[in-house]
């Protein structure tokens, strides 16, 4: 029981809002503005002010094609996901104690190994002598090439981005009252209709907020595209680094940097405020 | 609970099979006596595991992110216990506002966080700086540890810290003898799963990080993207190790599942 | 000479008020309950005791002291929390001797004092068990023994017997009970369990809405309870609705036309009255023979009671009858009803 202090709750947030204001608003403020900075070639960032940087993106096919690249890896991404990790959470669910425990533990564990060795990981395996380069050889198909394709990428994003769905689709499934779907079954309901009916509905939050998370994260991937898509297939992430570190040029990365974020921000708030309401309106705010 | 059929459990040993898939791989061709990324058959060899440890580039990058992660973790719980406790124990107007800001380095990408302080860096000329590094990964780590002490903080009995003040303690005396002791479990685990992440990043470290204070992960995409040898697996493989190393002590102290899913 | 005072204490939250101007006194070494349907107000009242809680108006006065304002952690009061509150990562040894050691209490005299503590509770070969391993009664007794080892002045029982199952209640009762008369500390509890107030109590003060409604000893409450809210709310009562009449032989109440003869009434003839009637005070007769006739529309048996809703012509009456060795009543069957006139209580 306390008492509402005004004071207390800031002295004790101080710090951590003191951190965040300077690394965190602050610097996204000074990117925002350099967005704008003219930019040249011979002489770097300049004083003045410019929407070139934003024309070029948007005008620019080079751009459109990376922006249109990433887009659809980071939609098949989240749909293979989908596919693969709701019914995965499914079979978790129903799953005795000691096994699912173990099982939910290995596929989330790999979320705590960095990115980097995942992502060297499946280059060895897609690479010209990785195992499915030898299967195929073995059945005499001819070399399959994977790596360095969006298939790769793919392949990788959706090895760490799974997980992510997994979690929240799990704990939708974990707020399920056990009851129901015996109950639906003891009003003659087929195991399929329980499923589509009762099941789903419920798990539908989870497998929003999983897909939003897992879209977001594959769009602003890169190590992964960095290392398995080779030099030739940009994303939105690699070409902000050769801008950044290669080609100098600040202010278009910046430019490049905003525009992810801000697509990221406009998919999660409007895809999250039009379903969730629906859902939370016949759930009670789930 | 109804049983799950073979076709079922079939899945879920190629969803395994598939998470490992990559890690197992690193792993064994680390062993590899050649020279060339193969998976070892007949021989097994530690070469390559000696050669790491002899390269001093990867030894120095060690040591930086082993450092850079301990003082990240240690600063972020310092912050985080004060900000949660705050969250938790007070009504006050821009309570959520300041959870979501908290929170917000989890939604606003790597990318985008490496690139602002690049800039934020080299206005005040901060690049190079070891300290200003450690900063920054406090910030992305900070929501990990606030998360889990936020749940702890509001699972704990709030009536046990009353008791204490009825008996006599001080504030402080509450907080240390009372408090801090129940919410223990939310602060180690977030102290490792800060640790792990700091220890892990990479994107926002590519930009962020210079010759002097690269990091581990970054040091090894670096190499990943100029040469490829079995050095590159065997460091992997030691990271994998001490990954799995951290994963133990988190699942003895706390429960992983509980840390990586949230309290149900 | 009161020990704890409360003079016009009231509580707002924002512009609703949660007490109203309430106004008690404590007698040292008393057992005081306060009684109420959730919402009434009783545990803010106590938080206001505690410290917990501001006190919008009024005060407080503790031993002729005024703690209206003063820190929950300076007013040296012992509090036994619903959930216990016990210290998880403490044993109970340590638990108990938490209090002493705020007081600086020298480690032997500690050990003391905890080890007479837990001996009072019967929890002596507890003392290096944590809460985890204790049951839900075990660990009310350490609270109360956390509670009472550092000799407060007074007593907070926060529904302390609210989270135990029925049989253990019973024996938590009589045992709280026993320990407060030994150790003599002036306690108050509350609680909403109308008969847990009424076993233990020395006084029980009813609580509505933020405000005193009856404040009397259990049985005088019991017997003559102010309104027809503490009649149903404080044991059963069969409540039913008539009009006063004035008789030859002395007030009556006039319910569907039959008239009950009641006992003095200040209420006017013609006005409207409820008769309050407990079920126990309600005896079964021979048909005919009784004040009024009924049939019996269902019957419940309790163990030592049976208790009858039986239908007549002034209204659905319930009726306990001990489980003696007459034969009970069947469904269906018909039977007179009686009582004295002074068991009637009439109620505005």
């Amino acid at each position: 029981m306390s008492q509402t202090q005004s004071k207390a709750p800031w002295l004790l947030s101080a710090p951590a809002i003191a951190l965040f204001v300077a690394l965190l608003l602050a610097p996204m403020l000074m990117t925002a503005v350099l967005s704008f900075n003219v930019f040249d070639y011979n002489t770097g960032i300049k004083n003045a002010y410019t929407l070139d940087h934003y024309i070029a993106v948007f005008t620019d096919d080079y751009y459109y094609e990376v922006f249109w690249r990433t887009f659809w890896i980071a939609a098949v991404t989240t749909g293979i996901c989908l596919l693969v990790g709701a019914p995965e959470a499914y079979i978790l669910s129903r799953m005795k104690t000691p096994w699912r425990s173990i099982f939910l533990l290995i596929v989330l564990a790999p979320l705590l190994v960095s990115v980097v060795v995942r992502a060297f990981g499946w280059s060895l395996l897609l690479g010209p002598r990785g195992i499915f380069n030898q299967i195929s050889l073995a059945l005499d198909l001819g070399n399959i090439k994977i790596l360095y394709t969006e298939w790769a990428v793919i392949i990788a994003l959706v090895h760490v981005m799974l997980p992510f769905m997994i979690i929240p689709i799990w704990t939708s499934l974990q707020k399920l009252d056990p009851g129901v779907e015996n109950a639906a079954l003891s009003l003659a309901a087929s195991p399929f209709a329980t499923l589509r009916r009762v099941v789903f509905p419920q798990v539908v939050p989870g497998i929003l907020s999983g897909s939003l998370i897992v879209f977001g994260l594959s769009a602003s991937a890169f190590a992964i595209p960095g290392l398995l898509g080779g030099r030739r297939l940009k994303m939105v992430a690699t070409v902000v680094y050769d801008e950044y570190l290669h080609e100098l040029n600040w202010p278009l990365g910046a430019t490049l940097a905003l525009i992810l974020l801000v697509a990221n921000l406009v998919v999660m708030l409007s895809y999250n405020k039009i379903l969730e309401r629906k859902y939370q309106k016949s759930m009670g705010l789930a | 609970m109804n049983k799950n059929g073979p076709l079922a459990l079939l899945f879920n040993g190629l969803v395994i099979s598939f998470m490992l898939a990559p890690l197992v791989v690193v792993c064994l061709v680390a062993f590899t006596p050649g020279n060339t990324l193969t998976i070892p058959s007949t021989e097994f060899s530690l070469r390559w595991f000696a050669a790491v440890f002899k390269h001093s580039d990867f030894v120095t990058a060690f040591w930086n992110s082993l450092w850079l992660a301990i003082a990240a973790a240690s600063l972020s719980t310092a912050i985080a216990i004060p900000a949660g406790l705050a969250i938790t124990r007070f009504q006050f107007t821009g309570r959520d506002a300041l959870n979501g800001l908290f929170l917000s380095p989890l939604i606003v990408p790597h990318l985008v966080l490496g690139v602002a302080l690049l800039r934020l860096f080299s206005l005040i000329g901060a690049t190079g700086s070891f300290g200003w590094l450690i900063l920054a990964h406090t910030l992305i780590v900070t929501p990990y540890v606030l998360r889990l002490i936020v749940a702890a903080s509001s699972g704990m009995d709030r009536h046990c810290e009353d008791a204490a003040l009825s008996l006599g303690a001080s504030r402080a005396t509450v907080f240390w003898r009372v408090t801090l002791p129940m919410i223990l479990p939310g602060v180690t685990g977030g102290w490792l799963l800060a640790f792990i992440n700091s220890f892990d990043e990479v994107t926002m470290s590519i930009f962020v990080t210079s010759p002097v204070t690269v990091t581990l992960p970054v040091r090894m995409y670096m190499y990943a993207t100029e040469s490829v040898d079995p050095l590159m697996a065997a460091v992997s493989a030691l990271m994998v190790a001490l990954t799995a190393g951290v994963m133990l002590i988190l699942d003895r102290l706390y429960g992983l599942d509980k840390i990586l899913v949230g309290e149900k | 000479m009161s020990f704890l005072t409360l003079t016009d204490v009231s509580k707002f939250y924002g512009a609703s008020c949660v007490v109203d101007k309430m106004n008690l006194s404590v007698e040292k070494g008393e057992f005081v309950t306060l009684l109420g349907p959730s919402g009434c107000g009783k545990t803010t009242t106590l938080q206001m005791i505690a410290g917990f809680a501001d006190v919008t108006d009024g005060s407080i006065t503790l031993d002729g002291k005024d703690i209206t304002h003063t820190k929950p952690n300076t007013r040296g009061l012992g509090i036994v929390f619903q959930s216990y509150a016990l210290f998880p990562h403490m044993t109970v040894e340590e638990n108990v001797s938490f209090g002493l050691e705020m007081r600086k209490v020298s480690k032997p005299t500690r050990a003391r004092q905890v080890a007479d503590a837990l001996a009072l509770v019967h929890l002596e070969d507890y003392a290096n068990r944590y809460p985890r391993e204790l049951s839900g009664g075990q660990r009310q007794r350490v609270a109360l023994a956390r509670a009472l080892v550092i000799e407060p002045p007074v007593l907070l029982l926060d529904e302390p017997l609210s989270n135990l199952d029925a049989k253990l209640r019973e024996e938590m009762q009589f045992e709280l009970r026993h320990i407060q008369r030994s150790v003599g500390t002036t306690t108050i509890m509350v609680t909403h369990d109308q008969s847990e107030a009424m076993s233990i109590s020395d006084r029980v003060v009813v609580m509505q809405s933020g405000k005193i409604t009856q404040i009397d000893q259990p049985y005088t409450l019991y017997e003559n309870p102010q309104t027809r809210f503490i009649s149903a709310f404080v044991g059963k009562a069969n409540l039913l609705q008539g009009e006063m009449v004035r008789q030859d032989t002395g007030s009556s109440i006039r319910i569907h036309g039959i008239s009950f003869l009641c006992g003095e009434t200040p209420l006017q003839a013609g006005s409207q009255a409820f008769l309050s009637l407990r079920p126990e005070k309600i005896h079964l007769a021979p048909l005919n023979e009784g004040l009024i006739n009924g049939r019996v529309a269902a019957r419940f048996f309790l163990g030592s009671q049976w208790l009858y809703q039986i239908e007549t012509k002034a209204g659905m009456l319930q009726v306990v009858s001990s489980n003696s060795d007459t034969a009970p009543l069947q469904e269906h069957q018909e039977t007179g009803l009686t009582w004295s006139s002074e068991s009637l209580r009439i109620l505005p």
